[in-house]
């Protein structure tokens, strides 16, 4: 058996009422990881922790079988040592530098044409080509990003640390990026740890998550587990009411796309580029689902099909509905909806689903 | 102005601009010190800096005569090397340790403005605190680091009180402007004493005009 990436497991006091507690977290394989909760749950510390840059109270971090920290043997490696490539949330750019200099930043030491060419070598991957002598601060908010990750990457760092990378961009931008970093993480085959609270990022991007909430891990597994399989109610309640399943993109016509899922059909907005050939998954929100009773009605959705309730569940001001269309599907509605269409398990009912709520990653 | 006044003004710009000089690594590094990291006995070090502002002058001036002269523990100690009291090393020592605060009280606040992240990231891209320091906690404070040093050197300029107690008033020896101007009038020079007066307004303005722009333009 092969040494795993990382074994962690260590408490920090995190706020006068939080207390992270990370009972073990175990990264065995190299990918992406993500660390998916809502705001507060103590990712960041955590992820400030694996760098070093903060000490857990207690506990112990150890990374292929290099001990980074232990709280009883008072072992505590610097953030230089770790050699980990970290993007905070604001990318922390140094303002004072130009681009070619903020990507060089962590090859101090090396010798000038190798600095000078790593650094070519990665503006070019990342599209900075052209930018060497700007400052950060005349980069938009996508650039920036790319300098903050061409800078953690030209290091070569040992593990690669991702803290909301979108969350400082606009959500046009954030969705084209969100594909660009995909293709990057993927061609650097650096293992990563990226924390976000948006379901959607941590589906593309995820190959690994961890439901985290208040501190504590709730689940770790596969995107396809965690979504679909929540191991208990807490897990159930984090990762939200969304359907992520695997699907298979047929024909397409007019922009559209025919998906087969499970034994249903699904009409989705055409992926902009040729895909490879890895596994795509089918997204949908469950507050995109609408449902209705049957009746002889024109309508703009493209998806219709004909559903089984499986299950009804109150949650808080609103109805979690698990239903059966070919595929187990997730919607939520309001309580008052739900009692205006009488909705019971086991009866029939219509799904309908605009072509352009249906993602697909 | 006669050339021994002009004498007199290079005189007191040398011995301003060496004090400066002395007390910049030890300031910086105090500045430092007491904007990012927490140690016993900071509170007492600040204000035991800062004191020279508010004490009287002579009084410090006091203290210094009584730490470094013949018979004090200081000055006993080297005494056989080299004579401090009432030579132009005295005149250094008393412009820097009266301009002291003032350095290091601007560098400080700009020490501490420095957004913090910016240093951790570079620690975690495997820089050294020495090179953390000299390529992003200064940098970025340069315009305060600066702003402090120009005050520093305005504050040396018209040191009198503390001079003129350590150093005395040796005429082409440790007499500064400031004293110099005292003796004009003692002396009823009043003349001469415009004069030198005129010097000391002009230098000690162009230096706080350039501090203040300096702190006032964004980065």
């Amino acid at each position: 058996m092969s040494t795993p990436l990382l074994q962690a497991s260590f408490r920090k006091r995190f706020n006068a009422t939080t207390e992270i507690e990370v009972a073990s977290l175990n990264i065995e394989s190299p990918g992406v990881t993500v660390l998916f909760g809502p705001s507060g749950s103590g990712k960041t510390t955590i992820l400030r922790c694996l760098a070093g840059l903060e000490v857990p109270d207690d506990g112990t971090i150890i990374f292929q079988g290099q001990t980074w920290f232990d709280h009883d043997a008072h072992r505590q490696m610097t953030p230089a040592q770790r050699r980990t490539g970290f993007v905070p949330q604001d990318y922390a750019l140094f303002p004072h530098l130009t681009i070619a200099a903020n990507i060089a930043y962590g090859l101090h030491g090396e010798f000038a044409a190798a600095i000078q060419a790593r650094v070519t070598e990665i503006m070019g991957w990342l599209e900075l080509t052209g930018m060497e002598r700007r400052l950060p601060g005349t980069l938009s908010g996508g650039q920036q990003q790319r300098v903050a990750l061409a800078r953690a990457l030209a290091f070569r760092p040992r593990l690669l640390l991702l803290d909301e990378p979108f969350s400082a961009l606009d959500q046009p931008t954030r969705h084209r990026v969100r594909g660009e970093l995909r293709a990057t993480l993927k061609r650097f085959n650096c293992p990563v740890i990226l924390v976000t609270h948006d379901r959607l990022e941590a589906a593309v991007l995820g190959d690994h998550v961890i439901v985290m909430e208040g501190g504590r891990i709730l689940q770790q597994g596969t995107v396809e587990e965690v979504f679909n399989r929540p191991a208990n109610l807490a897990a159930a309640r984090v990762v939200g009411t969304d359907t992520v399943l695997p699907c298979e993109i047929g024909p397409v016509k007019d922009g559209l796309a025919t998906l087969t899922v499970g034994t249903a059909q699904l009409i989705a907005m055409a992926p902009g580029e040729p895909r490879d050939a890895e596994p795509s998954y089918v997204c949908i929100r469950a507050e995109d689902v609408i449902l209705v009773r049957p009746t002889e009605m024109r309508t703009s959705a493209r998806n219709q099909l004909p559903a089984v309730i499986r299950s009804v569940a109150e949650e808080g001001m609103l109805v979690r509905i698990e239903l059966d269309c070919g595929f187990p599907l997730k919607a939520l509605l309001t309580r008052q909806a739900c009692a205006d269409l009488e909705l019971k398990p086991g009866e029939q009912i219509m799904v309908m689903i605009k072509a352009p709520q249906i993602h697909l990653i | 102005m006669t050339a021994e006044d002009w004498h007199l003004v290079w005189f007191s710009i040398r011995m301003a601009v060496l004090s400066t000089l002395l007390i910049l690594a030890p300031g910086l590094a105090l500045a430092w010190l007491l904007a990012r990291r927490n140690w016993p006995g900071k509170a007492l070090i600040e204000t035991l800096v800062s004191l020279p502002i508010v004490l009287p002058p002579v009084v410090t001036g006091l203290v210094l005569l009584q730490l470094f002269g013949k018979n004090g523990p200081l000055g006993h100690w080297w005494y056989a090397h080299f004579k401090i009291v009432f030579t132009w090393k005295a005149v250094v020592l008393a412009l820097g340790v009266m301009s002291f605060p003032f350095l290091v009280r601007s560098a400080r606040v700009a020490f501490a403005e420095v957004n913090e992240g910016l240093e951790q990231m570079a620690r975690t891209l495997g820089a050294s605190e020495w090179r953390v320091f000299f390529t992003i906690s200064l940098p970025l404070a340069r315009r305060g680091v600066l702003a402090g040093i120009l005050l520093a050197f305005a504050r040396a300029l018209g040191e009198f009180g503390a001079t003129i107690m350590v150093a005395g008033n040796i005429i082409g020896q440790t007499t500064t402007m400031p004293v110099a101007i005292y003796q004009y009038v003692e002396n009823g020079e009043d003349g001469h004493a415009w004069a030198l007066a005129g010097v000391s307004l002009v230098i000690a303005f162009v230096a706080l005009w350039f501090g203040e722009r300096l702190q006032r333009r964004p980065n």
